[in-house]
């Protein structure tokens, strides 16, 4: 069977694709891609379904070779990515020849890099999903990041190589933000205005304790009326909870699937993507929007990511 | 029309792809049965466009494709299954009991716990594994069983700083609830012993030991009855 070797893992390299739903009454949270944006289309650039597996590098890439030839794209945050030493195109499709090595240095911009290859990343499907979840050592290639030596089999291939690309415009309209925009969380209403204020008037650090389960941030303390008492419910991807000390932490693609913690607010799907793209210290902002905004924004962007005039020949 | 005997549920948006159904303000065995009875409905006759399920204690949250589905259309959409809730019979409950080794390096706040409700350890187990619990949910991670029915007695305040890593098969108390950590996660319990039963087993069918509403008892066993079992 076709693989990819690893020569170096990088900092944090792990198998996603875009999750596994209905597993909620388990305990078990969707995972899947942190930008699934980049993952959807570097797939399309390659000819894979747009929800294959592929792998997700984190802050700082990894080297890899291929023991046939194979078509790969690379999207995502610039890694710096090179080919046997020449700088490689992003956003493209790319030919790589038998023996030759990929190769990724720290990030340049934002957090994650994709690398699809055509086929896909063939792993035994945990509940569904090719996803990791590190946390629980499920899903992915042996429910772990990869480490130097992992051989890393790869799914049938078509072999057809189209030299395609992403189009400019749809590149400059799905740019992850570091504004995000938020629709009122189930609790909105335990926190008083000055709270509102407080979230959407001030810039908030990613802290360095971030992770694929939750975002925390560092920031101006926003207050809660602590009379009231919580009962653990069911929470969602994106939801931002404010713990007692007044911190938030935006639950992310390994959340938890309940929580104990009033969430004054959630991101808005079609801005999921930009989280995936946060680096530690980087400062964010929040928008509060109306939930049918929050729904004509992710049908744009939904009908940009399905539009012919997403790639180019 | 007949009036329903418990209070209406509320529904109320958490994201722009999900929905949070209330079916009751308390944690209370009888709202933890219509969650029960609605998830059952919900797998028997899914909805078209409804993506995960996210059972707790008296609300379920509904995560759907938005791009399929909103709030309104949903909430039509469900109020006929909720009307059958009253209806709808409870499935057969199984019953299981789990071994724990209590205090010592397995349980490292147990003597704090003591303390706090004025009571000696072997108090403290003594209590904890008398009573039958109820499986309200799994959630927070992987196969994490939500018990109800912990002794008032008990009920202690979670740690004011979480542990960053909570051993597998650590059996905890936080707040009024107890449970037992499927696997090894970051946590606020307070930590009372563990059990060398594995929890969560991506072999076994169904991988999780617990089920929602599953019945369960603790039973106090010594550091060699844990070892013999196989725990770490």
């Amino acid at each position: 069977m076709r693989a990819l070797i690893v020569e170096a893992p990088g900092l944090f390299t792990t198998v996603q694709d875009l999750g596994r739903d209905g597993f909620g009454p388990m305990g078990v949270s969707a995972s899947g891609a942190a930008d699934a944006v980049s993952l959807r289309i570097g797939n399309r650039l390659v000819g894979n379904p747009e929800g294959a597996a592929a792998l997700e590098m984190t802050l700082v890439g990894g080297a890899f070779t291929f023991d046939r030839p194979e078509i790969v794209a690379v999207t995502g945050a610039d890694f710096g990515p090179s080919l046997d030493g020449m700088a490689l195109p992003m956003w493209t499709s790319i030919e790589i020849r038998q023996g030759q090595t990929l190769k990724f240095g720290p990030s340049r911009s934002g957090a994650r890099a994709y690398l699809c290859v055509q086929g896909g990343i063939a792993v035994e499907p945990f509940l569904g999903s090719a996803s990791t979840h590190v946390l629980s050592g499920l899903g992915g290639f042996e429910g772990r990041a990869l480490r130097k030596g992992d051989r890393v089999e790869l799914g049938a291939a078509n072999s057809l190589f189209r030299k395609i690309a992403i189009s400019p415009n749809a590149l400059e309209s799905l740019q992850p933000c570091k504004t995000i925009r938020i629709t009122d969380g189930p609790q909105r209403d335990w926190f008083a205005e000055s709270s509102w204020k407080t979230l959407c008037g001030n810039a908030f650090r990613v802290s360095e304790q971030s992770n694929r389960m939750g975002i925390r941030l560092e920031g101006p303390p926003i207050s809660l009326d602590a009379s009231r008492e919580m009962i653990t419910e069911g929470v969602s991807l994106g939801a931002i909870q404010v713990t007692p000390s007044g911190q938030p932490i935006i639950l992310f693609v390994e959340q938890q699937t309940t929580g104990g913690y009033p969430k004054i607010a959630n991101v808005i799907s079609a801005d999921l993507h930009s989280l995936g793209q946060l680096r530690p210290r980087d400062e964010i902002r929040f928008e509060r929007i109306e939930l049918s905004e929050a729904r004509s924004l992710l049908i744009q962007q939904e009908a940009l990511l399905a539009s012919k005039e997403l790639i180019q020949e | 029309m007949r009036k329903s005997r418990t209070s209406e549920p509320q529904f109320r948006a958490a994201s722009d792809q999900s929905l949070l159904v209330y079916l009751g303000e308390e944690i209370a065995l009888e709202n933890h049965q219509r969650v029960l009875k609605l998830i059952r409905l919900l797998q028997s006759e899914p909805i078209d466009g409804v993506r995960n399920l996210h059972p707790a204690y008296s609300s379920l949250l509904i995560n759907f494709d938005p791009l399929r589905l909103d709030h309104d259309k949903l909430q039509s959409t469900l109020i006929p299954y909720l009307e059958r809730l009253d209806r709808e019979p409870l499935p057969a409950t199984r019953g299981i009991e789990i071994p724990v080794c209590y205090g010592g390096e397995f349980g490292p706040d147990l003597s704090g716990v003591a303390e706090m409700h004025g009571m000696t350890s072997a108090q403290v187990i003594e209590l904890h594994s008398s009573p039958i619990y109820v499986v309200y949910f799994l959630g927070f991670a992987p196969g994490f069983a939500y018990l109800g029915g912990l002794p008032e007695a008990l009920a202690s305040p979670r740690l004011e700083t979480p542990r960053a890593k909570v051993p597998q098969g650590s059996v905890g108390i936080g707040g009024n609830q107890t449970g037992v950590y499927p696997i090894s996660t970051p946590g606020g319990w307070r930590l009372i012993g563990r059990t060398p039963l594995a929890m969560f087993r991506r072999t076994a069918n169904p991988m999780s030991l617990l089920q929602i509403g599953d019945h369960v008892r603790f039973r106090a066993i010594s550091e060699k009855e844990f070892m013999e079992f196989g725990g770490r």
